[in-house]
């Protein structure tokens, strides 16, 4: 099977316990007071997306995973990682 | 002879205001070395200076905390050198993994720059060995992401082993959440490594070194590098 590319998105957020002051404000002075009372939470953080050639999406996204573990693109003290593949 | 080493990132701007308190004032020879060139550890002390390395890309210190100059800090670290981390030097600590923890964007999410007092909470760093417990210390902070975090488990761990160094405290001298200027946890200002030799903290002692400069001409940031001087020779 010869390489394909794929999507990437690598999601780092603060953990449960580290307040998010940023999505705190969002909801509370843009989303709230906009009238949109269904949404009871919001949480801001930072995506990164990626292109990567891999054999598999499977592949790919154990490539990322790995990355972010080893460059420490977030900090385990304080954040939590998702990666998922797009295409 | 003492010799101190102030490490040079892209984006340091504090470096040229601790060369000043460290060579003029204090008069204790200092070198300022480019991250790149610090390749042995040479050197009786190291100073990483507040600033925007890397302009703060991913992280405030992540991309500084990958240069080799880090693996240099690390041995030093474990030769038990004194290492200090002022503000953007102390997000690098942190993102290196030699300081626990994480400095998150402030809680107000404005920058802050302001004149803070902080309480000492321990004596057993070269930074503070000088200085009574208590004692309380006004230094000014100038940062967008200061705010400490950490576990709650870790945080026990932290206290147990007397790794808090300084707290933001108001006129009392109590730890109240209108003193803590960014959220950090519990207050927390400064912490150190478990053998005490490395602290970080994000208040600025440089600024606070100068008479001319100080509240009242009282420079009470020079406490922590004259302490640092005066453990290096033995006076301490």
């Amino acid at each position: 099977m010869s390489p394909a590319s794929f999507t990437v998105e690598v999601v780092v957020e603060n953990k449960p316990l580290a307040r998010d002051p940023e999505g705190e404000t969002i909801h509370h002075n843009l989303i709230m007071k906009g009238g949109y009372a269904q949404v009871t939470n919001v949480r801001a953080g930072k995506l990164l997306r990626m292109n990567v050639e891999a054999r598999s999406p499977e592949d790919a996204k154990q490539l990322v995973r790995k990355l972010c573990d080893d460059l420490r693109i977030y900090n385990p003290a304080s954040h939590i990682c998702q990666v998922r593949v797009l295409s | 002879m003492v010799k101190v080493a102030i490490v040079q990132f892209p984006g340091s701007n504090c470096d040229l205001d601790a060369l000043e308190i460290l060579q003029k004032t204090i008069k204790v020879p200092t070198d300022l070395v480019w991250h790149k060139d610090l390749k042995q550890d040479h050197y009786d002390a190291y100073v990483l200076p507040g600033g925007f390395s890397y302009g703060d890309y991913l992280r405030a210190g992540a991309i500084a905390a990958t240069s080799p100059s880090l693996e240099t800090v690390r041995e030093a670290t474990d030769n038990g050198k004194p290492v200090l981390g002022i503000c953007n030097g102390f997000q690098i600590l942190v993102e290196a993994g030699i300081l626990p923890g994480a400095v998150l964007r402030n809680a107000g999410l404005r920058f802050v720059c302001k004149w803070t007092r902080l309480r000492i909470e321990s004596i057993k760093t070269p930074f503070t060995r000088i200085a009574k417990m208590g004692q309380t210390l006004r230094i000014p902070i100038a940062h967008n992401e200061g705010r400490y975090f950490l576990d709650n488990d870790q945080l026990a761990e932290l206290e147990k082993n007397e790794q808090v160094v300084l707290r933001y405290v108001d006129e009392n001298s109590t730890p109240t959440a209108d003193s803590n200027p960014n959220g950090s946890l519990d207050n927390i200002a400064a912490i150190c490594n478990i053998d005490g030799n490395v602290m970080g903290l994000m208040p600025h002692p440089e600024r606070a070194s100068l008479p001319i400069l100080s509240p009242e001409n009282h420079p009470e940031g020079r406490i922590i590098f004259d302490s640092m001087i005066k453990t290096l020779e033995g006076e301490g």
